[in-house]
């Protein structure tokens, strides 16, 4: 199934990596460094699903959920927050910042598959 | 050609955005000791560490993750103001980042480090957060398990378990309109389900208004699902992992439901969607709800201030090099080009001299901006150095200061590289044997704290970079002394301060009078001077006794290209930097003097100023018998110190292309490249204050032969 998919990620290793996971699935990947990017490139895309990093420079995951979550075409749009952490309030704070669900770094590509799968078909 | 592995590729890059990441690291440090710690600095300390962890995860490179992880935790500390960043604490953060630098080469090189240094490093990092950051840790060791990147993405299928586990669960799922909010879809939690195994799903639509009353945030629907598989209540509960807590769930298991007829566990399943007919039901953005409007980002971009995104391409140096060399051989033909138009007798005022002007200033252009895809900021350099003073002042208890100007100044990338080790050594000199002992600069009334200052700018066509201590200054009497009982000098010898200084580059002089581990490494200033001048460099000292040394390294800006004064003397033709030419005037009786026999100097406005005649100085020619009339460049150096050089005629002034010699040629005083004239000649390209630096020291031999010029 081909999903197209919009990585957030401050770390352009992490984006490979998450390009090099998903591209060979079928998957199509855009990527932004920042949140302020990531609202930018959403502008010109309307993604399958979202995967965001929370540690950013400029405007951190927290805020680009926030930013995608007020748009009314993305309300429903999957986000998955890409972390190293998987403290319960991590996941909580996320949940409130509308997050989809989780995925903890460093991420195994059939779980970020299988991940993706579950929340946008 | 062979498909480069992808992984590698990922992996060559992480590591030099690693390099991105410990620089920003260090500065984000050196603000934070400078001018305390703002709440956008700490983050992005704390981002560094943090990316560099995540990256080392992927690779499964456990020692750094390890040794990240917990730097991280304290730096969050400070982030989240649990944990006050004083002195003491930057100074370990400092070191911190100098363990993680070296954990990061030796996990790209494959060395190991010997884990002792770290691990004293991390107890200190856990004592700043005392309890709290031990208890904090156990949780977090759980909680983050590195794990190597498994890029085989068909994982093979795991065989099926024995049936005779297989059991029926019921679950009953009531989503909460939260879970909508977030994103969350229940048909994709339900087809997940399907995945684990045959299940019957019903949908209870009990609760669903009529559409009159349905409030478009609300959610209305539950379903039930029988799930007939040989899961563990884990697997199911990893499904609804997302929703924790978004929705009522129960699941009911095999063992409850063990009664149930096997016969009811395989129903026909119509397709899922009919399964859920009430999806229309999914909260739609209602226009008219209140959208809690979150801040725009564009506003918060501006309140935070971006830093202006840089798109990089990495580009092989070779290809740069090429660039380099056939930008070199487009200045060597635009001077033919010119030569022979010019020669040519066309009007200068002809359509082709016009022409040939744009040319010029296009070749200038292109060529300028050749340079600068080389030129890089010598801050990365100043960093190492940063670190060097860090170890080499705990390693000899002295407590130092680095202070570092013009991190921006941009030099060629071969300089960078190659200026890194005489820098450390004279780093390593400067706080070991520059700076006094601590007793010593509280006696003479200085402040504790020694300073270390590095500098970097851009003087007339060159780079200089300067390495300067307040220490003692040089001892003169001991560097003499030392000098005569290791033979280097005549017993005698009278010597001025400078000649004294310059003793210290001698091979085989150490001022140290015992062999320390810092600076005795059996590499002397010897050394340092050799490798400035493979660059086509001097250093120069100056020392004030009591309140410190200089050292002064010269270097050219680029090692390609170079504006020339084109010259003739004794029948050859020769290049000097225009940049050191000062002016051009000729000898006569007024201006010609003679202060002691000997040494002659022309008057310059006033100055006076030591003659040379370029022909005798490189040995082509004889003392002439009277130099009146002769053509005089007067030139001065970096340093200031000037010189008056006698050649025979001025030809021009042109770029040329810089052409290195080999390191098979002799390399003679004085000389400092060759390049390849507009006609095809090779002229040679003059180091002038080498020179003039070699004619002074041979003044009194020199002397005879300038006695003979005037008469």
């Amino acid at each position: 199934m081909s999903l197209n998919i919009l990585a957030v990620d401050d770390s352009r290793t992490m984006r490979d990596m998450i390009r090099l996971a998903l591209e060979p699935a079928g998957f199509t990947v855009t990527t932004a460094d920042d949140g302020i990017h990531g609202v930018e490139v959403l502008n010109g895309i309307a993604p399958d699903a979202i995967i965001t990093d929370i540690n950013m420079p400029r405007m951190d995951g927290f805020g680009f959920i926030d930013a995608v979550r007020g748009q009314a075409k993305h309300r429903a749009t999957p986000i998955l927050v890409l972390t190293t952490e998987a403290a319960p309030e991590l996941k909580a704070r996320a949940r409130n910042a509308g997050a989809t669900g989780w995925i903890v770094k460093p991420f195994d590509p059939a779980k970020l598959i299988k991940a993706l799968q579950m929340v946008a078909g | 050609m062979s498909q480069p592995d992808p992984m590698a590729e990922i992996r060559a890059s992480f590591f030099i955005e690693c390099e991105e990441l410990l620089e920003a690291l260090q500065d984000g440090l050196q603000t934070m000791a400078d001018n305390g710690d703002d709440l956008e600095t700490i983050n992005v300390v704390f981002r560094a560490v943090h990316s560099i962890k995540g990256g080392a995860g992927a690779f499964g490179l456990e020692g750094l993750v390890r040794f990240a992880h917990r730097y991280e935790t304290v730096l969050d500390g400070v982030r989240s103001n649990t944990l006050v960043a004083d002195g003491d604490a930057i100074k370990l953060f400092f070191r911190a980042a100098d363990h993680l630098s070296d954990l990061v080469r030796e996990s790209r090189d494959g060395g190991v480090l010997p884990e002792a240094e770290g691990n004293a490093i991390l107890t200190e990092l856990d004592a700043l957060l005392g309890n709290k950051g031990v208890e904090e840790e156990d949780e977090a060791e759980i909680d983050f398990q590195p794990m190597g990147l498994a890029l085989d993405l068909c994982l093979p299928d795991l065989p099926p378990l024995p049936s005779a586990r297989a059991g029926q669960f019921t679950i009953h799922f009531v989503p909460h309109a939260e879970l909508y909010e977030t994103g969350n879809e229940p048909f994709m939690i339900l087809r997940a389900l399907t995945d684990l195994g045959p299940c019957e799903i019903i949908c209870v639509t009990d609760k669903v208004p009529r559409l009159t009353e349905c409030a478009p945030e609300a959610a209305y629907l539950e379903w039930t699902i029988v799930l007939t598989a040989d899961v563990t209540e884990d697997e199911i509960a990893s499904v609804f992992e997302f929703v924790e807590g978004l929705c009522d769930l129960t699941v009911e298991s095999p063992q409850a439901t063990q009664a149930v007829p096997a016969s009811t566990a395989l129903p026909d399943l119509p397709p899922l969607p009919d399964l859920v007919p009430s999806f229309a039901a999914k909260p739609e953005p209602a226009e008219s709800a209140p959208v809690s409007a979150p801040p725009s980002p564009a506003a918060k971009a501006k309140t935070i201030q971006p830093p202006a995104a840089k798109a990089v391409v990495r580009v092989d140096l070779d290809r740069i090099e090429r660039l380099v060399n056939l930008v070199g051989e487009l200045v060597i033909n635009q001077a033919m080009l010119s030569q022979s138009l010019e020669s040519s007798g066309l009007s200068p005022h002809s359509d082709a001299m016009n022409g040939l002007e744009e040319f010029q200033r296009l070749t200038r252009d292109i060529q300028d901006s050749v340079m600068m895809i080389r030129a890089q900021p010598v801050k990365s350099l100043f960093q190492r150095m940063s670190r060097i003073v860090r170890e080499c002042s705990a390693a000899v208890h002295k407590d130092v200061r680095l202070v570092t100007e013009g991190d921006t100044t941009e030099v060629d990338k071969t300089v960078i590289e190659r200026l890194s080790d005489p820098l450390t050594h004279m780093i390593r000199n400067a706080v070991d044997h520059g700076l006094e002992a601590t007793q010593d600069r509280i006696a003479a009334g200085k402040p504790e704290q020694g300073t270390v200052k590095l500098t970097a700018a851009h003087r007339s066509g060159r780079v200089i970079i300067e390495v300067s201590d307040d220490g003692g200054g040089i001892n003169r009497h001991k560097v003499q002394q030392i000098a005569t009982i290791k033979g280097l000098i005549a017993q005698d010898a009278v010597l001025s301060d400078m000649e004294i200084d310059n003793l210290l580059f001698l091979p085989g002089f150490s001022t140290a009078s015992e062999v320390s581990d810092l600076s005795g490494r059996g590499v002397g200033m010897d050394v340092v001077r050799n490798a400035i001048q493979s660059l086509g460099g001097r250093i120069t000292i100056t020392s004030t006794p009591g309140s410190g040394t200089t050292f002064s390294i010269s270097l050219p800006l680029t090692l390609a290209v170079l504006d020339g004064m084109v010259v003739h003397v004794a029948g050859e033709t020769m290049v000097l930097p225009l940049n050191l030419v000062i002016e051009t005037l000729t000898i006569d009786h007024d201006n010609l003097e003679q202060t002691r026999p000997g040494l002659n100097v022309v008057r310059v406005r006033g100055e006076f100023v030591s003659l040379f005649d370029l022909g005798v100085e490189l040995g082509y020619r004889k003392a002439q018998d009277s130099y009146l009339d002769s053509v005089v460049l007067l030139i001065a150096d970096e340093a200031g110190s000037r010189a008056a050089l006698i050649v025979d005629q001025i030809q021009d002034q042109r770029q040329v292309v810089i052409k290195g010699l080999d390191e098979s040629f002799y390399r003679a005083p004085g000389i400092a490249a060759a390049t390849i004239l507009g006609d095809g000649q090779i002229a040679l390209i003059l180091d002038p204050a080498d020179i003039i630096a070699q004619a002074q020291s041979n003044t009194s031999a020199l002397s005879p032969k300038l006695m003979e010029m005037t008469p």
